[in-house]
């Protein structure tokens, strides 16, 4: 039978749209691994770097109204020891494409580290230019479109597997960063990476986050997120990858309504667990063909027209 | 949807009601908090010592009026929960996790260090069940040996055992306490074992539980950042032991064998030895 759910996103091959998103379980091998067996069409680890990072002190995370506020400083064990982890994923799986999220401190340290992630088999790379709550890395650089652009250029010229570019909601214009990275070489653009946020509780009046500010993720960014899309859709030309609060079937088609090819799942996973992927697979399989659709690839951007 | 929020995930903010010397090193913080109070033996919230950290801790008590901690001076944070006083504020959400879950028959308990703070509210639930316990508590040293006189107490009205080793022979016998369980599993047929503590300890027990036949809940320890299965920070093999565990079954720690017992992830996703 036909999958109708396949889709195939910078010449990566996806059995369905549904991807586990970055800074979610990614930080082993095992975890990975399980995530594919949960049913992901494409796994993104957490973010790696060159050095070790040991991340924040606890409170790392804290719960808002409809959604989860984390800062945790992106923590790893560097690129070197990760790629162990890698390794891991590769030696099982090789149907399901393994992307591999990288920051850097410097143009130079994204090139090191994704040369080493594509010499152990990443199938991508994303690139965490929007991380919230690290200086001098993540949104510091995602919110310039001049060292979006370098980061992107720089990394295109030097490997040569297919560039994913997660951009940050910190910004006055997301779709200029959208088209300067595009403009750079970027392969595709995910979107989005967490909204700015804090909490401070009234008792002991201190910031709940040992960093005081993080990252804002879960339904209560959707909106947000369907909104970037839907406009970087209408400007640029590469696949884009939806993220932001998907929990349900209906989650999942409306961002790719606005145009996502595929969509990332993280925050879900924490009320949903790792179900979650196969409920929104079969819903979206259902609706498509309730809907008469022969493939997802027809709801891309299916809003836009008409 | 559900997707939205989850109460156990809410933070609370509650009062230090009482603070208990249990050993030399270990303090019960007791408190009010009616999700933690309708928690099952086995389930951890994360606690939050404001300006200082937030770390998991096993619920030792869980009784409708209040509820405990007990918490062993060893780090930064239980160093500063150690300073905190009676009528001072603390953070809680939870409870999280699977819990032990409750069998009936001749069952083991092997308890060691401050592993007896989970399996405290355990021998609670197997005594009303009219269970029959041969609860075996090791320790380095007669003055940590926790709950031993609480656990004595109930059993003492049951048909129950209590036996404690100690590795300096300061109190009961000498030795480590999973030879004791051996000797008794030899002689004596279990229907089920549970136990906590140190986590090469367990894994002798996991082996233990495999030579014998005997099925095993293990209740683990590891580092953890969400506590809600997301960050990837406790997980050992595909289990996250905040939401898989942190009680897992002979079973499935038998698939993650090259992992128990050997190493943990530390906060940069690490290898850490045990």
């Amino acid at each position: 039978m036909r999958n109708l759910l396949a889709v195939e996103i910078a010449g990566l091959k996806l059995s369905n749209p549904t991807m586990l998103a970055a800074g979610i379980l990614g930080m082993t091998g095992a975890s990975l691994k399980e995530a594919i067996v949960c049913g992901a069409g494409a796994v993104v680890t957490k973010s790696v770097g060159l050095h070790l990072r040991e991340g924040y002190p606890n409170p790392t995370v804290a719960q808002v109204a409809c959604g989860l506020l984390n800062a945790m400083g992106l923590p790893n064990p560097g690129i070197a020891e990760f790629k162990e982890e890698i390794k891991e994923v590769k030696q099982s799986e090789t149907r399901t494409p393994l992307i591999v999220s990288i920051y850097g401190f410097s143009t130079s340290e994204f090139v090191k580290v994704a040369k080493v992630a594509a010499e152990v088999g990443a199938e991508a790379l994303e690139l965490n230019l929007s991380c919230p709550h690290v200086k001098e890395t993540g949104a510091e650089i995602g919110q310039n479109q001049d060292l979006v652009a370098e980061v992107v250029k720089e990394l295109k010229e030097n490997v040569t597997k297919p560039v994913f570019v997660k951009l940050t909601p910190n910004v006055a214009d997301i779709v200029g960063v959208a088209k300067a990275a595009v403009e750079a070489g970027a392969d595709a653009l995910t979107a989005i990476n967490t909204v700015g946020g804090m909490a401070i509780d009234v008792e002991t009046t201190r910031p709940i986050l040992a960093n005081k500010i993080g990252g804002l993720s879960g339904p209560a960014i959707k909106p947000i997120a369907v909104k970037c899309v839907y406009e970087i859709y209408r400007e640029v030309d590469v696949p884009i990858v939806g993220c932001g609060g998907i929990t349900s079937w209906q989650d999942a088609i409306e961002f790719m309504l606005a145009g996502a090819s595929a969509v990332q799942i993280g925050t879900a996973i924490s009320t949903s667990g790792l179900g979650v992927f196969k409920s929104i697979i079969r819903g979206v399989n259902i609706y498509l063909k309730r809907k008469g659709f022969r493939s997802v690839k027809d709801i891309v951007g299916l809003s836009h027209r008409g | 949807m559900s997707a939205c929020l989850t109460a156990a995930n809410h933070l609370r903010i509650v009062k230090i009601k009482d603070i208990e010397q249990e050993t030399p090193k270990v303090k019960s913080f007791c408190f009010n908090d009616k999700l933690c109070s309708m928690a099952k033996p086995g389930q951890f919230i994360m606690v939050w010592v404001p300006d200082v950290d937030e770390v998991p801790m096993s619920l030792s008590g869980m009784d409708p009026h209040v509820c405990s901690i007990s918490v062993k001076n060893v780090g930064e944070a239980t160093k500063a929960l150690h300073q905190r006083k009676i009528g001072d504020y603390i953070g809680v959400r939870g409870p999280f996790g699977n819990g032990f879950r409750i069998v009936e028959g001749k069952v083991m308990v092997v308890g060691g260090g401050t592993g007896m703070t989970s399996l405290m509210p355990l021998v609670e639930s197997l005594f009303k069940k009219n269970v029959e316990v041969t609860f075996l508590l090791g320790a380095k040293t007669k003055n940590e040996l926790l709950f031993g006189d609480r656990i004595q107490a109930f059993l003492s009205k049951t048909k129950g055992r209590f036996e404690v080793t100690t590795e300096d022979g300061s109190s009961g016998s000498k030795g480590v306490v999973t030879d004791l369980a051996e000797k008794y599993l030899a002689r004596k047929k279990f229907e089920y074992m549970y136990t906590c503590g140190p986590e090469p300890m367990m894994y002798r027990m996991l082996l233990l539980s495999e030579r014998f036949q005997v099925p095993l809940q293990a209740s683990l320890e590891r580092l953890m950042r969400c506590a809600i299965g997301i960050c990837g920070t406790c997980v050992i093999g595909k289990f996250r032991v905040c939401r898989d565990g942190p009680v897992l079954t002979g079973e499935q720690l038998s698939e993650v064998k090259e992992e128990f017992g050997h190493f943990k992830r530390a906060f940069n996703g690490g290898k850490v030895k045990l």
